[in-house]
């Protein structure tokens, strides 16, 4: 984190001219490549370019204003002049005018950007359910043909360029689904379904980030989105309808350990494991990242996260299991088998 | 003392909000009012004992505008009465109901508005028991009545609300705002 | 109507001749010293600045929470503080400096200051002042006791359910909270009537409505406001704590009840009060700003009218802060369109601002430079607030360091800001000395700089999508140097403030006389001594103008306006009543003595709290009938106070 970075930030940041946002600054939604925050994004920025000059005429007239004549030095006591009263009144009606012109015209702008982003342009073919939990997302896929439904987690496939449907579920507490390079954020309100879409314009990884305070991990509550081209994102569906193949040796018996130790919270598609208190970790392995997009998925942390989620995600509702040494490296080695 | 029933009004513009903002909730049928829309044998009744109270207390208020400490001691005392058959029925209306607090949203709406307004009514019972005890002692005469003033006006506010909150419970279901 | 005390034609006297008037009246209003006469004062100058002592205590404690979590947030993964420490920290910061310190502040200004702007001897209710200021205590060492024993608030200031619920929040937390703040509302209705109060009743012969001082139009409005909006939260929070508690189910799922309730009765009071803690203070600006401009107020109709304008509309726009909630989209462009909208009155006050320095001959003293730094920091403040205004860009701007940045640009710039001026210019009133100039302008530069290099940043870390309420964040999110100069303005802008209590303090033991009226004010506090005696004015001003002090300057104004002589009104504590709308004086009002039954009715309530949040059943009940004793012997009729038949006699 050099400081030439940091100041090219707020050049991208005021801009929107980022090279590739998506790695350096991955929530920096004055970059778009998602059709709802492509048709937000002129009228934010319009927003911010009124916001400055606002400021600035502001700012001028002020100085102007106390500049204009040479000030006073305050004396205690001094007996000084006193204008008369009334005069000014220009002041107010012509600011007042201007202000409201721009006024009307923002809410006018506001409500087409609206026209535009609260339906998909076209009936979405994709339906995905998303409940949030303290602190993980529940991913379901729904098809017509309930065969062909799965479930994952904190990681979201999507096809690029053809808008997806989104149901969204509070689990427990109030959450906030937000993919800010994609579109703006919709509640998950426990007891209320809420309706939304995204739709990504090329294929690439978008994060997400859970933007309603929740406890404890509200910090580490963040997802990934994975958009696909139209086939690749078929073939991944279809690899996640699969079963993962049968274990061998260590990891038969790790495959044991963690239907006993594991199972009550987690379900492996095929297996014992069926719990629902925690993530499905059918295709563990297929994710980028672990424990809501706070750990890279590489060997190292995924037993770093195993053998003492507490560490981590102090508070998640996953405790620090109490395993030896040789359990947890089975327990391991069964999970590096879930493709 | 008008301003009190300003936001003692907001307060309760807040609860009947409330009320119908839970009523038009998706609800199991039967569920909301619970047990169904209910009943007018004692609510109906006792809302007139209300309004007698309201003008007994009227009847005092002119009586010492006129210099009537008699009327005043009367008037005051009959409210302070009937307030407090109003309280009793109501306490037979809450133990006839089959439900209890923490039984849903629709008994938990009921008990706190009405509870709300069970302790305003014993509020102003309190006031109108002190004002007859003091009109008793002579305090008030044609000039000097401010007290009585205050507490009757309080006493109004207390049953234009149990109207309103009569209207919310007892009346809107019967109108079909009801699971 | 027959003659009687307070019918009598009161005697007319001139202060000036006959000074011992002033010895009389002394004796009359002086509370005892000692311990008893603190606990028992009734006195508004006493109690103003009680409230203000007390909430610049909670600012720089508020303040202090803030920059120890900055030090966690200053840079990628730190482990300063543990998730649960940030988040009690950051919530109770946000009750503080929202609940404890914005509005106590300003009513501690306003309690000084009115009675002495209105030409009056006291609030129109002094002991109803007074339980204000012990209820306001109180609840404040309430909600402190419950952070320090590690209960604190952990679900942010607006406290949503259901993390605020009993299944997710098992701890006594919320259960303080949710009684603290049901008990703090209490106190805010209080002095909310009496102000209301006292601005129909208690201002000057002659001060008519379009002649008050526009420091009590801000404070008026902002206090009727609260009247409507403050049972809301009242209800919510005693609703939640009946979920929590007796197994009630408003806000609970399962139970059939439902979260979004919350947020509607939270935010309809939530938003007229984010106002209602901003409009006294722009009303002192609008007040004093001119004094250091050497001319009135431009358009001092248009800024009244705007002033109560933007509460009226303050009311139709809270669901501004549920964008995100997934209600019908049509319903939410009402409100935004609403908000929007909102900017005109505010725009109304900052074109008349401008207009007044532009058109006048600035005076550079301390307090201007706070009330021109105001101008340009309201207006910062007031641009992202337009720009969350619009529905779908708040879509991406909610929850984010944005809007972090707008309310501390907002509640920094227009309360902060303003309320330090304020001390600036009426330090002399409050002690007979000036502060220092030259260590205020340092103060004023150093909270300036500081406050922006802290502040502005957080609207880049909130446009690269930092979100609110984070205790930690990731390396390589971009926003790691900005963070770290957040971190460092924030204590830069502390090290202002810092300069600023010392200031007070050295100035307060050595500083300059200042004499009556030393910045050569128009307004009628400036008419008596410095600080003011505690009957206020020995004879009753009377008003002919808005300035009267000015008049016999100010080209084509009328001079008719009198502070040496007038009504007397000295058998026993009198003040006079005045008709709500052309103050003509029409009844002389006894007022009450010193008393102790205000502190005893507060501490039974406060007992009645602690009892019911214990689950201490029998203190409860003992809380409840001390509060109901107190109250009796308040309200008994009393001779003196006029209330009963016997005083006919005088
Ligand atoms: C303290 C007082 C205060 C004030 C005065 C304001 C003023 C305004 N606020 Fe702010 N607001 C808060 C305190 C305040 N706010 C707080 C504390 C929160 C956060 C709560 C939380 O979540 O914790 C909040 C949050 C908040 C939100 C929710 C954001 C979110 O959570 O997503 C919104 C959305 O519309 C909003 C809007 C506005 C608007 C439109 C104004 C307007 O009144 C501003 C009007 C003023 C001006 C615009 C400047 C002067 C005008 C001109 C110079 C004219 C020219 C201008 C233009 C043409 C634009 N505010
Ligand atoms: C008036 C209101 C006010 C004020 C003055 C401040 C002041 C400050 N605030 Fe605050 N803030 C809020 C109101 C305010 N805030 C609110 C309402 C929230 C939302 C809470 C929520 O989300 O629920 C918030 C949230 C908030 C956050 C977001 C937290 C999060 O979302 O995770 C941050 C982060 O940086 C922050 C920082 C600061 C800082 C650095 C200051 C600094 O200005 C502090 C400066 C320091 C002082 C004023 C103390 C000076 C005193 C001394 C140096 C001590 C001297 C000691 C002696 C003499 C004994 N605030
Ligand atoms: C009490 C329930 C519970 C038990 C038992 C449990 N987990 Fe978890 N697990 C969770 C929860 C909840 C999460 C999500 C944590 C978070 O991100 O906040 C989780 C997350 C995970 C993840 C990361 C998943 C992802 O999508 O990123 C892995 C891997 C994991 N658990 C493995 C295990 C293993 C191996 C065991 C047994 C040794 C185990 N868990 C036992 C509840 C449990
Ligand atoms: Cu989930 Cu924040
Ligand atoms: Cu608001």
């Amino acid at each position: 984190m050099r400081l030439p970075r940091a100041l090219g930030g707020w050049g991208v940041a005021i801009t929107g001219l980022a090279g590739d946002a998506r790695a350096s600054q991955p929530l920096n939604y004055l970059v778009s490549h998602g059709l709802q925050n492509d048709v937000t994004l002129p009228l934010t920025k319009a927003l911010i370019a009124v916001s400055l000059t606002v400021v600035l005429i502001i700012g001028l007239l002020i100085v102007a204003a106390i500049l204009r004549r040479p000030g006073l030095q305050p004396v205690a006591g001094a007996r000084l002049e006193v204008g008369p009263e009334g005069g000014g009144l220009s002041w107010i009606w012509i600011g007042v005018g201007l202000s409201s012109l721009v006024l009307l015209a923002s809410i006018a702008w506001t409500v087409a950007v609206l026209g535009q982003t609260v339906h998909p342009p076209s009936k979405p073919k994709t339906r995905i359910e998303v409940t949030a939990h303290q602190w993980w997302w529940e991913v379901r896929y729904v098809d017509e043909n309930p065969a062909l439904d799965f479930a994952t987690a904190d990681e979201i496939h999507i096809p690029a360029g053809e808008p997806v449907a989104f149901k969204l579920i509070g689990g427990d507490v109030i959450h906030s689904f937000w993919v800010p390079l994609l579109g703006g954020k919709t509640d998950l309100i426990p007891g209320l379904t809420n309706e939304s879409w995204l739709q990504a314009d090329t294929p690439g990884t978008y994060r997400g980030q859970c933007a309603e305070y929740c406890g404890a991990q509200h910090a580490h509550m963040a997802f990934l989105v994975v958009a696909q081209s139209p086939q690749d994102f078929r073939r991944w569906r279809d690899s996640q309808l699969q079963s993962p193949a049968a274990p061998q040796g260590e990891a038969a018996q790790g495959a044991q350990l963690f239907t006993m130790h594991c199972g009550s919270c987690h379900s492996v598609r095929g297996t014992d494991a069926g719990g629902v208190l925690g993530p499905d970790l059918s295709h563990l392995m297929q994710r980028q990242s672990l424990a809501a997009a706070t750990l890279p998925n590489d060997p190292a942390h995924l037993s770093q996260w195993v053998s003492d989620p507490q560490a981590i995600k102090p508070g998640a509702y996953m405790q620090k299991p109490e395993l030896t040494a040789a359990e947890l490296a089975a327990i391991r080695a069964y999970l590096g088998t879930l493709r | 003392m008008i301003f009190v029933v300003f936001t003692e009004g907001a307060l309760f513009a807040y609860l009947l909000f409330s009320y119908y903002y839970l009523a038009v909730q998706p609800h199991t049928p039967g569920s909301f009012p619970e047990g169904g829309p209910p009943e007018f044998t004692l609510a109906a009744p006792n809302t007139i004992i209300l309004l007698l109270s309201s003008a007994a207390v009227a009847w005092a208020q002119f009586g010492i505008e006129h210099g009537s400490k008699w009327r005043l001691v009367w008037g005051l005392g009959a409210g302070t009465l009937l307030g407090i058959v109003f309280l009793a029925v109501q306490y037979f209306e809450w133990a006839e109901k089959k439900f209890s607090l923490p039984s849903s949203t629709y008994s938990a709406l009921y008990f706190v508005v009405t509870g709300f307004h069970m302790a305003h009514v014993l509020l102003g019972v309190l006031m109108l028991a002190a004002l007859t005890l003091w009109s008793a002692l002579g305090y008030f005469n044609r000039f000097r009545y401010a007290h009585v003033h205050i507490g009757a006006l309080y006493w109004h506010f207390v049953d234009v609300v149990w109207l309103a909150v009569f209207f919310t419970f007892y009346v809107t279901p019967h109108l079909g705002l009801s699971a | 109507m027959s003659a009687s005390e307070y019918e009598r034609t009161p005697g007319i006297g001139d202060s000036v001749r006959h000074p011992e008037i002033g010895e009389r009246l002394k004796r009359l209003w002086e509370s005892e010293p000692g311990l008893r006469g603190w606990l028992t004062t009734v006195d508004h100058k006493k109690i103003g600045l009680r409230y203000i002592v007390t909430a610049f205590a909670f600012l720089v404690i508020g303040g202090i929470e803030a920059l120890i979590f900055r030090l966690q947030l200053s840079w990628p993964n730190r482990h300063v503080l543990t998730p649960e420490q940030y988040d009690q920290l950051f919530s109770t910061h946000g009750m503080t400096m929202i609940f404890l310190y914005a509005l106590p502040i300003l009513s501690g200004f306003s309690n000084y200051l009115w009675p002495l702007v209105l030409g009056a001897r006291d609030m129109a209710l002094p002991r109803l002042n007074a339980l204000s200021y012990w209820i306001y205590l109180f609840s404040g060492i309430f909600l402190y006791a419950a952070f320090i024993a590690g209960f604190g608030p952990n679900d942010g200031w607006f406290n949503y359910v259901p993390y605020a619920a009993r299944a997710f929040n098992g701890g006594p937390n919320i259960d303080f909270y949710s009684l603290g703040m049901v008990l703090f509302g209490m106190s805010t209705t209080v002095g909310a009537i009496n102000f209301v109060v006292t601005f129909l009743r208690m201002r000057a012969p002659g001060m008519s409505i379009n002649r008050v001082p526009m420091i009590t139009w801000g404070t008026v409005t902002a206090n009727a406001g609260n009247l409507f909006a403050v049972p809301s939260v009242s209800l919510a929070f005693f609703m939640l704590w009946l979920d929590r508690n007796a197994g009630t189910h408003f806000f609970d799922v399962p139970g059939g009840g439902q979260p979004l309730l919350w947020q509607h009765l939270f935010w309809m009071f939530g938003h007229p009060w984010v106002y209602a803690i901003v409009l006294p203070a722009m009303g002192m600006v609008s007040e004093a700003l001119p004094v250091f401009c050497r001319r009135p107020l431009v358009g001092y109709t248009a800024v009244a009218l705007a002033t109560v304008a933007t509460m009226v509309l303050g009311f139709g726009v809270w669901v501004h802060h549920m964008f995100a909630t997934g209600l019908p989209p049509i319903a939410l462009s009402f409100f935004s369109a609403a908000s929007i909208i909102i900017v005109v009155p505010s725009a109304v006050g900052v074109f008349a601002w401008i207009a007044t320095i532009w058109l006048g001959k600035p005076v550079f003293a301390t307090p201007f430079l706070f009330f021109a730094g105001f101008i340009l920091l309201f207006t910062m403040g007031g641009v992202s607030g337009y720009m969350t205004g619009s529905l779908p860009v708040d879509w991406q701007l909610t929850d984010t360091y944005f809007v972090v940045a707008h309310l501390h640009y907002v509640l920094i710039g227009i309360n902060v800001f303003p309320v330090v001026g304020a001390t600036y210019y009426w330090f002399p009133k409050f002690t007979g000395k000036l502060m220092d100039e030259r260590l205020g302008r340092w103060n004023f530069w150093t909270m300036f700089l500081g406050f922006n290099l802290g502040f502005f940043p957080m609207h880049v870390s909130g446009l690269l999508g930092m979100p609110r309420r984070i205790y930690t964040y990731a390396d390589g999110m971009g926003w790691d140097w900005l963070n770290l100069i957040t971190t460092v303005g924030g204590f830069v802008f502390a090290t202002g403030v810092l300069l600023f209590l010392i200031n007070v303090v050295i100035s307060h033991r050595r500083g300059r006389p200042a004499g009556d009226n030393p910045w050569d004010s128009p307004s009628l506090e400036w008419a008596t001594t410095s600080p003011p005696p505690p009957y206020n004015f020995a004879v009753i001003p009377t008003v002919a103008s808005r300035y009267p002090l000015w008049e016999d300057r100010m080209p084509r104004s009328v001079r008719e306006s009198a502070t040496e002589a007038g009504l007397v009104l000295d058998h026993g504590r009198e003040a006079v009543g005045t008709g709500p709308l052309d103050a003509q004086p029409d009844i002389i009002l006894k007022m009450p003595s010193d008393t102790i039954v205000p502190f005893v009715l507060a501490l039974m309530l406060t007992v009645l709290f602690v009892g019911l949040v214990l689950h201490w059943w029998w203190l409860a009940v003992l809380g409840l009938l001390g509060t109901g004793a107190a109250a009796l012997v308040w309200l008994w009729p009393r001779a003196e106070l006029g209330e009963t038949a016997e005083a006919k006699s005088g």
